[in-house]
């Protein structure tokens, strides 16, 4: 097999505007008798979906959730980038583009990121258009902030629930579809194959989650945009019901998966605090603006906090040690993500956390409440303000922009942010990798789509704060209706597609089988007993640090733990009704599969690169080491009727307009 | 911390339901209230029984999936929190805890504790949007500056979950908080203003078909719901729906 990315000759910029002029296109009669499944009604299917029942298409949407309003985009909380420039700080598409590819560490595709660069500007007007109520300043224009790895503020916000308003716009552009009749949309239903005949993606089989029943659908394309797979992890800040099982389907059935080892663990979430936690929360990257992180200097101080002896407010600055600003002084505070983790993972690892586990660090909001309470007072003229009253105003401020961020910390830890610094530690969060996608965003089975955060194209090894809602609202409203239309070109003659033929049938009977196995298993353990195992082994050994020792046995472990879960595994209740240990069971199967592929990619790739750290290559200041000479691919993984036998194909990444550089932000 | 709980189990929706107990030991104060839940749920599996079904996904107050009618209160006690934000730092060792569905004429309970709100979805599908195909080529999102308190108080009705405790908490099952937060965010915003009278008239129609109850003022939902959203959406709704039907043809 041989991977071609398809991307159009030409100048950078003018590549996407070329291949748009040249890209063929479905006429309004023919649209209306062509079917588009899309799969997750996050942004990037939301979007994807509204978009294209917009044009004429007759779409089917697919979510897991009670309705398609509660995809996780909506717990994204910073805000959303785009090349706007509105504050006149040297900011333009070039630069945003620029600023990705290295946040991304030489690691993604030129073409794609350009073009996500591009499309940035017209994303916030179409969502402006749309309602959504972006934060704005008193002369009524829209605000920005700044997020790591950037120098200018381009991200566009609302309060900390700017993932939650950019996918209720979409939703409603989805719900107006649904009136119309343009998009029938299937809540509670869950993808477990994609049917693939003569070589093209032609539909998929969906388990109704009420009734238990599996049904046929069938389509000429077939967009996933089904999210990440960070819940491999068990402890992630996903929700609970994200999975991979519509990405793993489509990769077993033919679609090479990119980049898996490629995860990002996001700096600042609130710590783990006992073995029966579900989840991790999130702390907004945005908080980085404000909030500068530490650790006390010594450890005798940091050992004293840990048995509760001594309190943070009681260090003077002196007894501080803000790691970030010490370390990379033109960034400080806002490092990318990855540089952020490590070095909170190694100030703790030499023994100076600050909570009972040793594992968290502060983000500590004094300085910003005081600085915001001087300027507030001195714009309203109180000169003589006791610091009682500078603190009172500045709390005011801080609590305008990061009032549900702080409310969320202090009813989960029991803590006021207001008063003490936060604990925070990092957490897995966003998977780079994904599906292989060309520059239409088509996997290696034709027919068959990968958007948002269920594609490999856009972050490399590491996404930059912001862009996830940016990617998944670009390929959403901008890219896949486009580029599917191309493809779309050729299937006009076609007709509608019976669910009667022998793929239909075939890739159903594959379905039953897994759910009759695992109802008849009657084994000893429940689904979340392997899921935690599972977790921990690829928290330890494919998180923020790996190495050839602990990968390989990683490999062992989860061989092992496969074959145990599949002897082991118990799961009560019938098949015919809700039954959402079943529906845990068929993903955490899937994400086993998964974790063994994530290791092997991590393995192979002797070289350390934005969110891949591998112990062996690192410089002396322990910075990630990259090979550029002999890495700068993606790793496309072919399935092989098992993930130890899968094949490895390499996409070269040839970078033709941005020089190729050691990743600074000293 | 060990309780006792009572949970309503109900197999299905044509099934009678009822209340059953469950005795729970070893619960910690830091652990979420549907931590708790797994804890039990665990349990069961373990004992081959059938785990209690519900509801949740984002455990962070976000998605609005989570919906336990907890000792007599939307999302239990404590206030501005979902179902998943509560802790069980929140009760007290020998309590015991009654779990029950939302219950309204328009959320039908599916299995235990999970309904269905999907006549959340028709009201919005019913006009809770603007108008505008996608294009990339609208204005230029500056074009046209919005006042902050209007912003503001439009991003405050945006921030509703559809989680459904305005409609579990009222007497009379009414959704109007829920539709005056979608109908009062538009009407603050130009861009809602083109089609603003449809709109309202189309939502409560909706609304009323769905079989959610009148609105009789109590004040309630606004207590109870998660997200502090104001009873003012619901005056200004009223305000839009007067407009809108003594204006219509």
């Amino acid at each position: 097999m041989k991977l071609d990315a398809r991307i159009p000759e030409g100048p950078i910029e003018n590549k996407w505007t070329k291949h748009k002029a040249e890209i063929r296109l479905v006429n309004p009669a023919n649209k209306r008798h062509i079917d588009v499944i899309v799969v997750g009604t996050g942004l990037a299917g939301a979007s994807a979906a509204a978009s294209m029942a917009e044009m004429g298409y007759n779409v089917k949407a697919f979510c897991f959730q009670d309705s398609p309003r509660r995809a996780h985009s909506i717990a994204a909380q910073g805000g959303i980038n785009a090349a706007k420039n509105y504050q006149n700080d040297g900011d333009s598409t070039y630069r945003l583009f620029y600023d990705t590819i290295k946040g991304g560490d030489y690691r993604s595709r030129e073409a794609n990121v350009y073009r996500l660069a591009e499309v940035s500007a017209s994303i916030i007007d179409q969502c402006v258009a749309q309602g959504v109520p972006f934060a704005r300043e008193y002369g009524g224009l829209l605000d920005n902030r700044s997020f790591g790895g950037v120098q200018v503020s381009r991200t566009f916000y609302a309060k900390g629930q700017t993932g939650q308003q950019l996918l209720l716009g979409a939703y409603s552009a989805l719900e107006r579809q649904i009136a119309k009749g343009k998009v029938k949309m299937y809540a509670r239903h869950e993808m477990l194959e994609l049917v693939v005949v003569e070589g093209k993606a032609r539909g998929i089989i969906a388990r109704n989650l009420i009734t238990g029943e599996l049904e046929r659908h069938s389509a000429h394309a077939v967009l996933l945009c089904s999210g990440g797979y960070g819940n491999v992890f068990f402890l992630s800040t996903n929700a609970m019901g994200s999975n991979v099982t519509a990405a793993w389907r489509a990769h077993k059935k033919g679609a090479l998966f990119a980049n898996p080892c490629f995860t990002q663990i996001h700096p600042t979430c609130i710590p783990v605090s006992g073995e029966l936690q579900s989840k991790l929360t999130l702390m907004s990257e945005s908080l980085r603006n404000d909030g500068r992180i530490w650790v006390p200097a010594k450890k005798e101080d940091a050992e004293a906090i840990r048995q509760g002896k001594l309190k943070p407010t009681q260090l003077t600055e002196e007894q501080r040690d803000y790691y970030l600003e010490r370390r990379y002084p033109s960034f400080g505070n806002l490092v990318p993500r990855d540089v952020a983790s490590r070095a909170a993972k190694e100030r703790c690892d030499a023994g100076l956390g600050v909570n009972a586990t040793g594992e968290a660090v502060y983000l500590d909001f004094s300085a910003a409440i005081e600085r915001y309470g001087k300027t507030e007072a001195n714009i309203r003229g109180l000169h003589s303000a006791s610091k009682e009253e500078i603190l009172k105003l500045g709390k005011d401020i801080v609590e305008a922009k990061y009032g549900n961020l702080f409310q969320m910390y202090e009813k989960i830890t029991d803590d006021n942010p207001y008063e003490t610094p936060m604990r925070i530690y990092p957490a897995v969060h966003y998977t780079m990798g994904g599906l292989w996608v060309d520059y239409n965003l088509m996997t290696t089975i034709p027919g068959c789509f990968a958007l948002g955060e269920a594609n490999f194209s856009d972050h490399g090894a590491n996404r930059l704060g912001a862009s996830a809602l940016m990617q998944g609202l670009a390929d959403g409203y901008f890219v896949a209706p486009y580029t599917v239309g191309d493809y779309l070109a050729d299937e006009i003659l076609t007709g509608t597609i019976s669910t009667d033929t022998d793929a239909f049938v075939q890739a159903e009977k594959e379905a039953q089988d897994r759910i009759d196995h695992l109802l008849n298993n009657k084994g000893s353990k429940t689904v979340d007993h392997f899921h935690k195992r599972l977790g921990k082994i690829m928290w330890n050994e494919c998180g923020m640090e790996r190495s050839v020792e602990g990968l390989t046995k990683a490999i062992a472990d989860i061989q092992a733990l496969r074959e145990e879960f599949y002897k082991e595994v118990r799961v009560p209740g019938k098949a015919e009704t809700v039954n959402p240990e079943l529906e845990k069971a068929l993903r955490v199967a899937d994400f086993i599969e998964l974790g063994e592929l994530m290791c092997r990619d991590a393995l192979e790739r002797n070289e350390s690169c934005g969110g891949h750290f591998r112990a062996e290559y690192q410089t002396p200041e322990g910075e990630a080491l990259r090979d550029d000479e002999n890495f700068t691919f993606v790793s496309a993984w072919e399935y092989n009727g098992d993930p130890s036998s899968a094949k490895l194909h390499k996409e070269d990444l040839n970078y033709q307009f941005v020089e190729v550089k050691t990743r600074s932000y000293k | 911390m060990n309780l006792t709980l009572k949970i309503w189990r109900q197999s299905g929706p044509k099934d009678k339901g009822a209340m059953k107990t469950y005795p729970i030991q070893g619960v910690e104060a830091d652990m979420s209230f549907l931590e708790m839940m797994d804890m039990l749920n665990e349990q069961l599996v373990g004992k081959g029984e059938e785990p209690v079904v519900f509801d949740h996904d984002c455990r962070e107050g976000i998605c609005g999936s989570c919906s336990m009618y907890i000792n007599g209160e939307a999302h239990g006690p404590g206030r501005g929190i979902t179902t998943c934000q509560l802790h069980m730092r929140s009760f007290n060792d020998g309590d015991t805890i009654y779990i029950e569905p939302w219950r309204a004429k328009a959320f039908p309970v599916i299995k235990d504790l999970m309904v269905d709100r999907s006549s959340f979805d028709r009201v919005i599908a019913a006009g809770g949007y603007v108008s505008v195909n996608t294009s990339g080529n609208t204005l230029d999102a500056n074009a046209i500056p919005i006042p902050k308190e209007d912003a503001d108080k439009a991003f405050d009705a945006a921030t509703c979950i559809g989680c459904g405790a305005c409609v579990a908490t009222c007497k009379n099952s009414s959704a109007m908080l829920f539709v005056s937060a979608k109908v009062s965010q538009l009407a603050l915003l130009p861009q809602g203003q083109v089609e603003a009278a449809d709109r309202v008239l189309n939502m409560v129609h909706q609304m009323d078909l769905e079989g959610f109850g009148s609105c009789t003022n109590t004040g309630a939902c606004e207590v109870e719901c998660p997200k502090g959203i104001s009873l003012e959406n619901i005056a200004r709704m009223n305000r839009e729906f007067l407009t809108a039907a003594v204006s219509a043809d």
